[in-house]
């Protein structure tokens, strides 16, 4: 199915399913450790033996030797798995880095070997006695000092509209600021893990994957085998937030690991390894012009944003939304990109809006205040309803001033103070306010569905869920269109057997596979109209029954002969460039900063999110607690450290990389506003589990400011950078 | 983890002689030695348990204090009614650090033996004195912003991380230990953790195969008891900084700090100045400060936090 | 072209040298090894009573609780997200009380009750605890939820037996199950995707405190 027009009246708008908060149909296997993750398949692989990976101890540089005698002669080793002896290996189109080292080391903790064994103790044991020598060479980790160096991109390229400079340089009131975001790590709570068996030269992997394509697309392109011969199978995902995009050291090290090994093997990245073997968030440094007319209308608005990759890398998108956001007739965006040899960068969680947000929205605070208007206001009036460079391009729905009103409304906004006036005992007291921002992006998605001689509805396709939800929206898709009761409805999902689906990434997932999932039901309807002898343009499935007039018949009677099997995709014609295609939020936020110690405690959060229909409610007001969550941690928290002599990140574990824990997080809320975006695909749905984190950081920066009139442009904002501005103490 | 030889223990002389032997470490809670073993940052090659000992009991002493054996749980401790009644202080401080699932496992002697969290310690390609002696530090003109600003030495700027012995030094308390050869002694704590200074990797006077035994503290001295911790989180995070105090009505009390050297840190003769306010009691304790550009504003903190903790008292 | 050196043995000095290792390990039992040859790991048998059934397991040392009760018992429903403490990922209930059972020896709990997540429930037989994540929507991906439910369990009890906490006002006065109450004690498992609220309120829920 072709989605080129937009959606008019079909069966997801009967909202039986659709739309009604709904119980996780996993959940019953998630709450009681019966659903199987990577590492756990002693059902598939019993006699798997345990990859233990050796990561480089230099950032950049060469290995000169590798002495593996002790690790090969250590109990139960089976096998000492380098670049040396891997044979020829490729590199996936998706990795910047080589997923094994040698003799070229790209950055610390890049896998240099697996020691593969007979139990876990043993591989780990033998790993320790493995010598590796590096002669390391000089590398750039420093993003400030290699900024003068950076270079501007083609992939997004830098933009202008009207006349900046002189716009700028003519406004009334100006800001000109410099904010900086720090490297972040997923930290996903399972560590990326494979268990990796071969057959008659085929390759079956059980791992942790939210593309199931990509990763097995790549595979065979690192392996240098077809791409037939390789099985990706990823049913659960412990978390991934972007860091399970891609290929990675676990897959490809087991893979090897088990054709040295001549059996089945497992291995699970080392969690002191993941923050530097795998990819993270790159820190940016960003530059924020704004200068408005005292009528508080913006007339130019300049973002430019820089960050740093290994050669070969990407950057990261910070000045995006930037041209989308606010109006203003005079406009510039630019991103550059400076060579570091820190571990590679890639997409996290709402890639170039998360930490371009957290920038911008500060900007747009601190603009407010010079303005002398409340900051909800401001954004107000700066509205745009269309693109602001191609002002024929309008949004397909945007209520960013609907979620704005409403959540200041819902917040008690108006009792928001000036900087530093609200005290309550020992506590300063504040309100923060950022909008949110997230484009739409939607991709082909291939679905197969069975209807069985039983009436059950079986969906099959190598969508994943990583916590998103996925088997249940696609559940709920199914039931309502073939109009069957939920519990008649069977997803398998995570598996490259079934047709390639959207994946998990950039919150496209929830749309885009419901819809191809849609479509293949849509098929599946006319295959069982025609069975059945009825006119499939009117035939109205319900109630687990076919009906045409008085013609009702049980839907199973269509499978009497057997199985029916259907598989068709949807795929997105010009709509998307025919209209911009975004969600919108607006996140409010109160702490409280304690007047002597600096400590910042968040009290209340509220998300109002206008995102299309809203599939799952239950869910996906999930995804945008856990995407605040996340926000709040990037905002108070998380930073990787860098070791600018040597190269890498220094907190590397989950004692040294603080994310929120549960005494960080109060009670949060969600509203969705009533939405459905024809443009977007049949399901008039977009996604939200990105949009969710877009802003936060800055709503909580805001009220830190709020709360004790101390401006933070430096994340995390944590207390050492408050201590200064705070009051006198007794 | 490197492989080893296990042993369960019947008492503490036992015990003591079974870990005098090279390369034998004692294992009560375990949940910082195996953490380090995992890394072969402790490679012991035998591990004495000693958790079926009879040292899991709180006593009552002669002179009206309290007798901890050295395997009560922390979160036994932190519930003990007598603790919480009469040294409100400690409670407090067990309660602010790790998690109630480290708490139910980690016990008293195994909390004053916890090693540095300093991150390069636990990174073993890194140079690391305290790790591997003569090989530098890292940590000094590196990530140094949650490391030690007094007290440090050109070798070594780690802290010892613990809340619980940051109460126990406040409160004076006393550990008691038996040798290999079955002799005991009682060591007060401020004697009992050593700073960096030559030889980091040394951290307590504690000889070979010397097993804690209990911790004594004195009878109860009254007085408003408070724990301030402060971190970059709420709560399952090792201190940026942290106070104990404990304040009697007439404003005098004493004032012991964590997360600022390689040992509890108090400097008793500052003490006579708390009337005075937070500052003046500070300005003396951290008057040998030396820290670094990204820990400077420890000192700052220790200050405010003492002040928080006196402005607690006064209620 | 060899890309870089690789000091090996040869295939017939590999054979010799793990005879000989293997020789030195069962001689050499108990004494200090030398790096250089390794011995054979130490273990032994170790009874488990786990979610009620005696388990007999033959384990290296090594072994931790986390390790036997998943790869050698296959319970895989307690998870490893760290091995090192730092996350509560691998909780489970031994002898009524809560840890981490990553860092714990399985050798140092011989005869001890273990209850994990398989214990407290099932697919259609689910405890309260796990219904009410269930019901609230208190996890995501799912990995952290069994170590999550298995605290939320112990939590409750710990308040029921009047154990304080950091965020109790009073010491000496038994604790409530208030959502403060609840976070605190909770901060010992980490959800990366950022459940909390929901989780919290799965906990008062069974607790019977939610308004």
């Amino acid at each position: 199915m072709k989605f080129e027009t937009p959606a008019t009246s079909n069966p997801i708008d009967q909202l039986k399913h659709i739309g009604k908060p709904t119980d996780r149909i996993d959940g019953p296997q998630k709450t009681t450790g019966t659903a199987p993750y990577a590492y756990e398949r002693h059902d598939r692989a019993p006699n798997a033996a345990y990859g233990h990976v050796v990561g480089a101890t230099i950032a950049k540089g060469r290995i000169t030797a590798i002495d593996a005698a002790a690790a090969r002669a250590a109990p139960g080793v089976l096998a000492v798995v380098t670049a040396q002896n891997a044979g020829k290996l490729g590199k996936g189109d998706k990795n910047t880095a080589r997923l094994l080292a040698g003799p070229e080391v790209e950055h610390y903790h890049q896998a240099v070997a697996l020691v593969v064994a007979e139990t876990f103790e043993q591989a780990r044991a033998a790993a320790g006695l493995l010598k590796v020598e590096y002669a390391p060479s000089r590398g750039a980790f420093d993003l400030a000092e290699a900024k003068a160096g950076a270079q501007p991109v083609k992939d997004p390229p830098d933009s202008r509209v009207g006349d900046f400079d002189k716009a700028f340089k003519a406004a009334e009131v100006k800001l000109d600021a410099t904010y900086t975001t720090p490297d972040q790590s997923h930290a996903m709570m399972e560590p990326h893990a494979t268990t990796a068996a071969w057959e008659d030269g085929a390759l079956t992997v059980w791992t942790s994957n939210q593309m199931i394509d990509w990763g097995r697309g790549d595979l065979a392109e690192t392996l240098g085998i077809p791409k037939v011969k390789v099985r990706l199978v990823s049913p659960f995902i412990g978390g991934g937030f972007g860091g399970k995009l891609f290929l990675r050291a676990d897959v490809l090290l087991a893979a090897l690991g088990a054709k040295a090994a001549g059996r089945p093997v497992k291995v699970a990245l080392q969690r002191p390894l993941i923050a530097n073997n795998t990819t993270h968030r790159p820190a940016t440094i960003q530059r924020i012009r704004i200068g408005a007319g005292k009528d508080g209308r913006i007339t130019a608005i300049g973002h430019e944003t820089w960050s740093g990759d290994l050669a070969g890398g990407g950057p990261e998108t910070a000045a995006e939304q930037s041209k989308l956001l606010y109006a203003g007739a005079n406009r510039l965006t630019a991103t550059k990109l400076a060579v570091l040899d820190l571990p590679e960068g890639n997409a996290m969680r709402a890639p170039g809006e998360a930490p371009g947000l957290m920038a911008l929205e500060i900007a747009i605070d601190e603009m407010a205040e010079k303005l002398g208007l409340d900051p909800v206001e401001f954004r107000i009036r700066n509205d745009t309803q269309v693109d602001p460079a191609k002002p024929e391009k309008a949004f397909s729905q945007r209520q960013l001033v609907e979620c704005l009103r409403q959540g200041a409304d819902r917040f008690g906004w108006s009792k928001r103070g000036k900087p530093a006036a609200r005290r309550e005992g020992r506590w300063l007291v504040g309100m923060g306010v950022a909008a949110a921002f997230r484009n739409n992006l939607t991709m082909k998605s291939g679905a197969r569905i069975r209807l069985q001689t039983d009436g059950l509805v079986v969906v099959e396709t190598d969508m994943t869920d990583i916590g998103t939800g996925s088997y249940t929206v696609i559940a709920l898709t199914a039931a309502e269109t073939m109009g069957v009761p939920l519990k008649q409805v069977v997803v398998r999902l995570g598996d490259s057997s079934f047709p390639v689906s959207a994946g998990s990434g950039g919150q496209w997932g929830g749309n885009s596979s419901t819809a191809g999932v849609y479509a293949a039901c849509m098929k599946l309807r006319e295959v069982v109209a025609g069975k059945l002898g009825l006119d499939p343009a009117s035939a109205e499935f319900a109630d687990g029954r076919v009906r045409v007039g008085n013609d009702s018949r049980p839907l199973a009677e269509a499978a009497k002969d057997g199985e029916l099997m259907v598989e068709d995709f949807i795929e997105f014609g010009e709509l998307a460039k025919k209209y911009q295609q975004s969600t919108f939020g607006g996140h409010f936020v109160e702490v409280a900063v304690d007047a002597d110690t600096a400590e910042v405690r968040i009290r209340r959060m509220l998300a109002v999110c206008a995102a299309g229909r809203i599939l799952n409610p239950k869910a996906a007001r999930s995804q945008v607690i856990g995407a605040m969550t996340m926000g709040a941690g990037a905002a108070l928290m998380e930073e990787l450290v860098v070791d600018r002599r040597r190269g890498f990140f220094v907190n590397h574990d989950l004692a040294g990389y603080e994310v929120p824990v549960h005494a960080d997080i109060p009670h949060q809320e969600v509203i969705f506003l009533e939405e459905t975006d024809p443009m977007s695909s049949p399901m008039k749905a977009k996604g939200v589990g990105e949009l969710g984190i877009c802003g936060v950081g800055a709503a909580v920066a805001n009220a830190i400011y709020n709360a004790t009139g101390v401006r933070v442009r430096d994340y995390p904002v944590t207390l050492d950078k408050l201590l200064e501005g705070m009051p006198a103490i007794a | 983890m490197r492989s080893f030889t296990y042993e369960r223990a019947r008492t503490p002389a036992e015990a003591a002689a079974a870990a005098s032997k090279p390369g034998a470490r004692f294992i009560a809670g375990g949940t910082n030695l195996l953490d380090l073993m995992k890394l072969e940052i402790e490679t012991p090659t035998h591990l004495v348990d000693v958790n079926k000992l009879d040292l899991d009991k709180i006593e009552k002493t002669a002179d009206g204090g309290l007798r901890i054996g050295a395997l009560v749980r922390n979160s036994d401790l932190a519930a003990d009614k007598r603790v919480r009644k009469d040294y409100g202080v400690l409670s407090r401080a067990l309660l602010a650090g790790a998690s109630g699932q480290l708490r139910n496992k980690a016990t008293t002697a195994g909390n004053l033996l916890q090693r540095t969290r300093c991150p390069y310690f636990y990174d073993t390609a890194q140079p690391c004195n305290k790790r591997n002696p003569g090989s530098g530090c890292s940590a000094i003109g590196g990530f140094s912003r949650p490391l030690a600003v007094i007290g440090v030495s050109d070798q070594c700027i780690a802290t010892h991380p613990s809340d619980m012995a940051v109460a126990m030094r406040v409160l004076d308390a006393v550990v008691e230990t038996v040798r290999p050869g079955g002799e005991t002694r009682a060591i007060p704590i401020a004697d009992f953790h050593r700073l960096p200074a030559e030889t980091p990797a040394v951290e307590t006077v504690l000889a070979p195969g010397e097993l804690i035994t209990a911790v004594t503290l004195p009878k109860p001295i009254g007085g408003q008891h408070i724990y301030r911790k402060v971190r970059d989180r709420a709560s399952y995070a090792f201190a940026l900084v942290s106070v104990a105090a404990v304040v009697q009505p007439d404003g005098t009390g004493r004032a012991a700090f964590g997360g600022v050297a390689h040992k509890p840190w108090r400097v008793e003769a500052a003490e006579s100045a708390m009337p005075g306010g937070a500052r003046a009691v500070a300005e003396q304790v951290f008057a040998g400060a030396r820290p670094t550009e990204e820990n400077a504003f420890k000192v700052t903190l220790a200050t405010r936090t003492l002040g928080a903790a006196l402005s607690e008292a006064r209620g | 072209m060899q890309p870089f050196p690789e000091i090996d043995v040869s295939r017939r000095g590999l054979i010799i040298a793990g005879a000989a290792t293997a020789a030195a390990g069962s001689a050499a039992a108990g004494t200090a090894p030398a790096r250089a040859a390794p011995q054979a790991p130490a273990g032994g048998t170790v009874t488990l009573v786990v979610n009620g059934k005696r388990r007999e397991l033959t384990v290296d040392n090594r072994t931790t609780l986390l390790d036997a009760l998943r790869e050698h018992l296959r319970l895989t429903g307690t998870k490893k997200g760290c091995d090192h403490g730092q996350c509560g990922a691998c909780t489970v209930i031994v002898e009524g009380r809560r840890i981490n059972s990553c860092l714990s020896l399985a050798v140092m709990h011989d005869g001890d009750k273990v209850t994990t997540i398989e214990g407290l429930g099932a697919p259609g037989d689910l405890h309260p605890m796990q219904a009410a994540f269930v019901k609230h929507d208190g996890y995501q991906c799912g990995y952290c939820t069994p170590g999550q439910i298995c605290s939320a369990v112990a939590v409750l009890e710990e308040i029921k037996a009047g154990a304080p906490s950091h965020v109790t006002a009073d010491l000496n006065a038994k604790p409530k199950v208030t959502a403060d109450e609840l976070r605190e004690r909770m901060s010992g498992n980490i959800c990366r995707c950022g459940a909390y609220s929901n989780i919290i309120e799965a906990i008062e829920d069974v607790a019977g405190t939610q308004a």
